[in-house]
This record gives structure tokens, sequence and C-alpha cells, in this order.
């Protein structure tokens, strides 16, 4: 299949694309989610945030809490943004994150208004925006446009057999065209790990790999009460022809196909080497792992199941696959892409990259994904440790 | 064309079967991902969709390969065409 060479593209003015023109109202803690929410019912086409942290992080926590709010409003999927909090500094400091994109972004703090003044001026600007935004036009973009981050979930064997190699196949043909990529997945790495490091495109890349892959398994044996060798992998793993942790992590790994990494990113870090794929550390929990890869930058998401996960994202555009005939029958809605035929030699590996392809430019030309039309808008923090 | 087994690479140990089931004294066709080529093996056990077979006959402290790669060792030796799985395949790292 010859690859098209664009795609049509919201331009962005720091010179991104985004496969998607969203104006969000964007809560800076938990109890300015109501707040939010309202701005979001008044002004349609808006889509509000809500999300459960962003009082009393400190440290690396906070850090990460800042850089998941500004990554996320300055993800060129989103066009204007409206930034609502408690308290006017940490308000600001998000505002001035988003502010550098160029795109059109104004806080709102809820301390000395109450929540309807605030709503009422937030609600003034949100609409401005949107109907601002509503002019957009889709322009053709060069494919390198695209940042492509994925993640599988609810894996079985057909995930490792058909579907993860499928878009590792879309990885290889992709990542010549000068596409950014993304994996995860720090947890599902384990027993993979040592062949995962030596994908690193430098030395630097894999000893950084390493280091990440360590601290994690060494939390893991810290607050372990047992070993994970009774959850990893689960029981029902091992009902559907799983046999170890090294087993499932290949799996896994199967969807960077024979790429290799050029960074190890911190949780929604933003990537700064230029195209190519980078491992960021994450959970291996859907939602919170697509969170940061948005709040990274990425601007459409591959995601492999095998018994059927159904995880959406606000902003960012999840195109699900599978290899499962058995999900593809009973929970077809949420299936994008079908590639069972590979299962029965009625597809091949190839044809399924390609299928897969053409998918993913239609979803970022506009054509909705299934989680978007079923309305899931899984937003979900990373929170690395208590809060004071 | 039909396949009753799948294995990833050519030096895997293990195939994977992809039909609802296979049954004893079957003959199974495999298809290597791989370089896209075929084999035959006759099957042991009954082996249901998901799950492995053992391409070669293994022993005791045998390491498993899938994807080309340490998937585990063997706990118990196994002959060619029977059932691989936690009965007789323990992981290596805990």
């Amino acid at each position: 299949m010859e690859i098209p060479k664009s795609f049509l593209g919201y331009k962005r003015e720091n010179g991104r694309a985004g496969t998607r023109n969203h104006v969000i109202i964007l809560p800076v803690d938990d109890i300015s989610n109501a707040c939010a929410e309202a701005v979001a019912n008044n002004i349609k086409g808006t889509i509000a945030l809500p999300h459960s942290y962003g009082r009393l992080q400190f440290g690396a926590d906070l850090e990460l809490h800042f850089r998941t709010m500004i990554g996320t409003g300055s993800n060129p999927n989103v066009a204007a943004v409206i930034v609502i909090g408690i308290e006017p500094k940490w308000t600001k400091r998000i505002v001035d994150g988003i502010a550098k994109t160029g795109k059109p972004v104004e806080g709102f703090h809820i301390e000395r208004t109450g929540d309807i003044g605030t709503v009422m001026k937030a609600s003034k600007t949100a609409q401005e925006f949107v109907m601002w935004a509503s002019e957009k036009q889709r322009e053709e973009c060069p494919i390198s446009d695209l940042w492509i981050s994925v993640k599988c979930g609810e894996s079985d064997t057909t995930s490792g057999l058909a579907s993860n190699p499928t878009v590792g196949n879309l990885m290889d043909k992709l990542e010549p065209l000068g596409v950014h990529l993304c994996f995860g997945e720090t947890s599902e790495l384990t027993g993979a790990e040592k062949v995962c490091a030596t994908r690193g495109a430098t030395k630097e890349a894999s000893d950084k790999f390493m280091k990440t892959w360590s601290a994690y398994n060494d939390f893991i044996l810290k607050e372990a009460t047992d070993d994970l060798s009774e959850s990893q992998p689960t029981a029902g793993n091992i009902a559907g022809g799983l046999t170890t942790i090294e087993e499932k992590a290949f799996g896994n790994f199967q969807k960077i196909g024979d790429c290799k990494f050029i960074d190890v990113l911190e949780p929604a870090e933003e990537p700064k080497k230029g195209k190519g794929l980078y491992f960021m550390d994450t959970s291996s929990a859907a939602a919170e792992c697509v969170t940061l890869q948005a709040a990274a930058g990425f601007n459409i998401h591959l995601f492999p199941t095998g018994q059927g996960n159904i995880v959406g994202n606000p902003i960012e555009p999840v195109v699900k696959l599978t290899a499962n005939p058995l999900t593809v029958k009973s929970m077809g809605e949420h299936i994008d892409c079908d590639v069972s035929k590979i299962l029965s030699r009625e597809m091949n590996l190839s044809e399924a990259g390609d299928k897969l392809i053409e998918t993913t430019l239609r979803v970022a030309n506009g054509r909705l994904t299934c989680a978007e039309a079923l309305g899931h808008k899984e937003f979900v923090m990373t929170k690395l440790y208590r809060s004071a | 064309m039909a396949t009753d087994i799948i294995i990833h690479d050519k030096k895997d140990n293990v195939g994977v079967v992809v039909i609802e089931k296979i049954t004893p004294k079957q003959d199974c066709k495999c298809w290597i991902m791989e370089d896209d080529s075929s084999t035959d093996i006759q099957s042991m056990d009954e082996i249901p969709l998901g799950h492995k077979i053992a391409m070669t006959d293994l022993k005791e402290g045998d390491t498993i390969l899938k994807y080309g790669h340490d998937i585990g060792k063997v706990v118990k030796s196994i002959k060619k065409g029977e059932h691989v799985h936690v009965h007789n395949v323990k992981t290596k790292k805990w």
C-alpha cells in the first residue's frame, strides 16, 4: 500500500497540528470541577475535564500535576483553553504555561468571587473561544505532524499474536516518514526489560530505560506483600493461555515493531529529540497512561485489546483494534479496526498494518472513534505519592 | 489459508492454537509468522484456543522460546505435541 503523505488537521500557532479542535475547560484542582462543568454546560461545544487532585501536592508529585495540566492545554488537539482554579497563583502558572503555545487561554480564580460570578465570567470568554475555534478549517498537514501514542489493555493471547504486532507493523511503516511515536507501561515490560533495553537507539537511552524500570521494580518489591507471581499474569491471563510474566511482557513489547527508542520520558514529559520512538515511564492502567501521553503532546492513540477494553480520552482520539473474533462479535461498538482475520490467515500482518494505517488516517482526518461516539472521556491524573 | 497453530518466530519451540481447540492425534497446520512459512505437527493433547503446543521434545531445565525470546523454564519434561502451560513451565523471574 502506498502510504498517504498527508492528513487533514488543524494547524496551530506553534507549528504543531491537531486531529481535533477542542475548546476545553480545565479545572486546576478538585474543588473547581463544579465551576468547570457549569461553564461547559452553558457553552455548547466545550468540554470540561474534571479530575480528583491539585490541592496540597508537593515536590515531584506537584510538578507532575502542573506538567499534566499544562501539557493537556498545550496539546494541538486543543484550540483554546479556559483554566479555572480556586487560587490565582497556581491558576496563573498553568495559564502562562499553556500561553507559550500561542493559543487563546484565559484563567479564572474562584476566591473572592464565588462559583456563580466565576461561571458567568468564564462562560463569556468560553463562548468567544468556541465561536472563534468553530471557524478553524482542516488543512493538509504532512503525515509527520502525527504524534502517535500506543498502549494495550485487557490483553489476551490474541494481543501478542496479532493486534500488538499490527501496531508494530504500523510503527515500522510510519517511523521512516518522520512521525513521533510513544509507548509506555513500565510495569508490563517486566521479563522483557533486558531485551527492551537493547532497543535503545543510544547507550544513554538504554541506560535510562533500565534505571526507570529498576526503580519501578524496586518499588514493587518494597510494597508487595508477596511478589507479583499471582498477579502477573492474572488468573484470567492464565485461562487465556498466558503462562508467565515474560510471555505477557513480550506480547506487550510487539507494539514497537523493529523500532528503536531515542529517549526515555518522565510521565507527561514532552519529547524534545525530534521524530522517532520514545518510551514514557507510565502506569499500565489505561486511562492514566493515555492521559499522560496526551499531556506530552500526542495527538492520536492506538489501543490494541484482547478481551475488550473500552477506554477513551477527552482530547486524544483512541483508536481500538482487536484480533479476538469473540470481542469483535460481542463488543463490536468499541472496535475501530478488526484484525481477527490474522488468526485465520485470511489477512497477513502487513495487510493488517495497512488497514490500521488507513483507520488511523481516517480518524486523524476527523472520523469519530468508537470511544468518542460512545462518550468515553476518561481523564485520570497520575499521582506519585500522598498529599501534604 | 486456514491454520490451526501460529508460531511467532522460527526459533520458537512452542506454537499457539488459534482455532477453538485441537484434539489428540490431530494433524495440525502451523504458520510461522516471521517468514510466512508453514509446517505440520500432530497433537498429543486437547489444547484450547490461545494455549501453547510443544513443537519439539523438551526436558526439565530447557528454556521456552516464544517471540524468539526466553519466556520461562521447563519444570516437567514435555513431549512434542503436548500442551505447554503452568503445569510444566514456570517463570524465571520470581
